[in-house]
């Protein structure tokens, strides 16, 4: 009897914990309700979404949040930003703590079906990669039979290193962090010979090596990531909204509309400018947005390449290329179906 | 007043309350039942009803799918094609065997410990009590970093490995020992060496009793050293039946022979040292708790030092010690979740870390994981209490 009493007030906690919180509501009702757009991103990782040092949230993803608060609420500043880890990051949208991830999870099958969410776009194609010490003479994948290599756990890193060794049938030793930056420093202090993780992460948290150039990253990409936001299952209005304010930033640069011409480009004879910043047509309205939900994402972001170059590009610390990431026009995958 | 006026005679049946106080109480009793049962049922609807609006699929079937990916440590058969139930049962092992090996050594260095702060030598039980407050003291945590980020860590690579007699090798990638091979015979010599130590204890006891009652033994006692002859003859006929493979450098590392990760040897060495300091405690108490006048006594008897520790001192000593000893004890299986923090891949890295995100199943997950804590938990308490049993005082 007070056994049975224990095990249903045990039973009770447990399913406590993953009570969901009322995310009945529509999403763009609470949102305008809350007056604010919260976004998942990952905690710290340089050129995507990290602090600076006048503790402002940067970044990539973090610019691609505000563009979403612009286009919702009409100001970028209305976003707010949840540095959310790897582990939680699933389960905080499930049960509405988050509006959507613009995080850095790969889009994969067992990801997007079955768990409740929608995975919406690619807007980051990224590919894993594995960084060495110059010193160890390796000058490929192929390289590391035997090799000990640290990695960071809960990313789909774990999953492709054993398929790609599998496949190549070489051996190795693995030591699995559960931090991100904790797999680099274990590497960087010779725990392993090699540390591996998506390209762009080499790039980013390879800047706080004490000595980034005794290093280099293996030119072989043993998997495809492609990266985008993530919402919610079964609020399709919400999942239409983030899809198309990004596609709107990548049509923006096809068409030539950047953060300083958008304000002459709505005087554009070009139809689908026009469109697109919603002059004398109104595509808002559909998703229950103002006819300028477009025009004020750029205005205040930029389109895609202008985010892109601000926070990864060559010029910025990262310094990294377009790449896969160019425009379709231009050899690479990002594309938006056509504004009409 | 003895427990039996205080326990309902066994068979009792369901009666109801006599008078307004009893009527009370029932009243009560039910009412606080049913709210918690009505909570239970509101938040089970609640998970119900939100997992179906969230398209969460439940269940533990994914437990059969393949999982894929490497685990550093696996103590039984794993490849990257074994199911996700194989991956809960190697981190479970993991977690299983690092939680003895602290107990282990915990028990050891906590009675040593404990024994050293009540010596009346000043500086050995400054020295015990010194270290019983400094590692009381500071978090578990910060225990387990300086182990593997300032102790091993700093470890030479692999080319320059402490090397002890060119069969073991330590470096920062781990601990590389011999891996015995059994070969052709060894079975044999297993079995022979079992049956000559039981006989050698056997012999040993006879000779004992013949020597307290006739005043001289059998035989000498070094005549027990004939029993080791038919293990070596086995060896020799079979050529040494069992062989050691010795790590070699190659490639990168070390290859063939055991290793020891490093993750392994921080956490062992933490969990063991933070264990023993409480241990000490509980030891210096459980002696403490023996009234002086039983030592007197037993000396007034003419006991001597180890006699009074054996016969007096320990057994009253023990009842104190194992209760909270077994608390210890699950305390330190608590602890060892902590293994996540360092790479160690115990229950809560590789289960409710790396298989919570790639199946997206963290409720079942969490359960699965609660409930192999709470077991493990529960076997330690089940031990301790069998043991407790049979030290408690014996009235007559």
């Amino acid at each position: 009897m007070r056994i049975r009493v224990v095990a249903a007030s045990f039973a009770a906690l447990v399913a406590a914990f993953v009570q969901s919180a009322g995310a009945n509501a529509a999403t763009l009702d609470t949102i305008k309700q809350r007056g604010s757009v919260i976004c998942g991103t990952a905690p710290n990782l340089p050129g995507f979404a990290y602090t600076d040092d006048k503790n402002v949230r940067r970044g990539f993803d973090v610019d691609l949040c505000r563009a979403l608060a612009a286009s919702v609420l009409g100001d970028a500043d209305k976003a707010q930003l949840v540095p959310l880890g790897l582990r939680d990051g699933f389960a905080t949208l499930t049960t509405g703590g988050v509006d959507v991830l613009t995080h850095r999870l790969t889009w994969t099958y067992n990801r997007d079906n079955g768990g409740g969410l929608d995975f919406l776009m690619t807007m980051y194609y990224d590919g894993q990669g594995f960084m060495v010490l110059k010193s160890l003479g390796v000058k490929s994948v192929n390289d590391l039979k035997g090799a000990s290599i640290c990695v960071a756990q809960g990313s789909t890193t774990e999953l492709n290193i054993a398929d790609y060794f599998r496949a190549h049938k070489m051996d190795y030793r693995i030591t699995t962090f559960a931090d991100l930056d904790e797999a680099r420093n274990a590497y960087e202090q010779g725990r392993c010979d090699a540390w591996t993780n998506d390209r762009s992460a080499l790039a980013a948290r390879g800047l706080q090596l004490k000595n980034r150039d005794a290093h280099i990253i293996l030119p072989e990409t043993i998997s495809k990531e492609p990266i985008g936001p993530i919402v919610r299952q079964n609020d399709s209005q919400w999942a239409h909204i983030v899809r198309w304010t990004f596609f709107a930033l990548i049509a923006a640069e096809e068409l030539g509309v950047t953060q300083a011409n958008v304000e002459e480009m709505r005087k554009s004879d070009n139809p689908e400018i026009k469109r697109l910043l919603g002059v004398g047509d109104d595509l808002g309205q559909k998703n229950g947005l103002s006819a300028d939900w477009a025009y004020q994402a750029i205005k205040q972001l930029g389109n895609y390449g202008e985010i892109f170059e601000r926070h990864l590009g060559e010029k910025t610390r990262l310094g990294l290329s377009r790449g896969q990431n160019r425009l379709w026009k231009d050899g690479g995958l990002m594309m938006a179906p056509p504004f009409r | 007043m003895t427990a039996e006026t205080l326990t309902p005679p066994r068979g009792a049946r369901f009666a109801l309350p006599r008078g307004p106080a009893a009527w009370r109480a029932f009243l009560i009793q039910a009412a606080v039942l049913l709210a918690i049962a009505a909570f239970t049922a509101w938040v089970a609807r609640n998970v119900i009803v939100n997992m179906a609006r969230l398209n969460i699929n439940a269940g533990f079937a994914f437990l059969g799918r393949p999982a894929g990916f490497e685990i550093a440590q696996k103590l039984i058969p794993y490849t990257e094609t074994s199911s996700y139930f194989d991956v809960f049962l190697v981190a479970l092992i993991n977690t299983v065997v690092l939680t003895a090996i602290a107990i282990l050594f915990a028990t050891l260095l906590g009675f040593v410990i404990g024994l050293a702060r009540l010596s009346n030598n000043q500086l050995v039980a400054g020295v015990a009590g010194g270290y019983v407050a400094i590692v009381r003291n500071v978090p578990l945590l910060l225990q387990l970093f300086y182990w593997y980020f300032a102790v091993l860590r700093p470890l030479p690579n692999p080319r320059q490995s402490l090397n002890v007699l060119d069969i073991a090798f330590l470096n920062k990638r781990g601990l590389f020992l011999p891996y015995p091979l059994v070969q052709p015979g060894f079975g044999a010599l297993a079995l022979t060496t079992l049956v000559m130590i039981v006989a050698a204890l056997w012999l040993w006891r006879l000779n004992r009793r013949r020597r307290i009652r006739a005043g001289a033994p059998h035989f000498h006692p070094a005549a027990l050293l004939l029993l080791l002859i038919p293990p070596l003859a086995i060896a020799w006929l079979y050529d040494v039946p069992l062989r050691f493979d010795v790590p070699v450098l190659s490639g990168f590392n070390f290859a063939g022979g055991m290793t020891v990760i490093p993750e392994f040897v921080a956490m062992a060495l933490a969990l063991s040292l933070y264990g023993a300091a409480y241990i000490a405690e509980i030891v210096r108490a459980g002696v403490r708790a023996v009234p002086a006048g039983q030592i007197d006594a037993a000396r007034a008897l003419g006991l001597r030092g180890g006699a009074i520790n054996r016969l007096i001192v320990i057994p009253q000593a023990l009842r104190v010690i194992l209760p909270p000893l077994g608390t210890q004890y699950i305390v330190l299986l608590k602890n060892s979740s902590l293994a996540a923090a360092i790479a160690y891949p115990d229950l809560m890295l590789v289960f409710a870390g790396t298989v919570l995100n790639q199946t997206g199943q963290p409720l079942e997950v969490m359960l699965v994981t609660m409930a192999s804590y709470a077991l493990i938990g529960f076997a330690i308490a089940a031990v301790v209490n069998v043991a407790n049993r049979r030290v408690q005082l014996v009235e007559r």
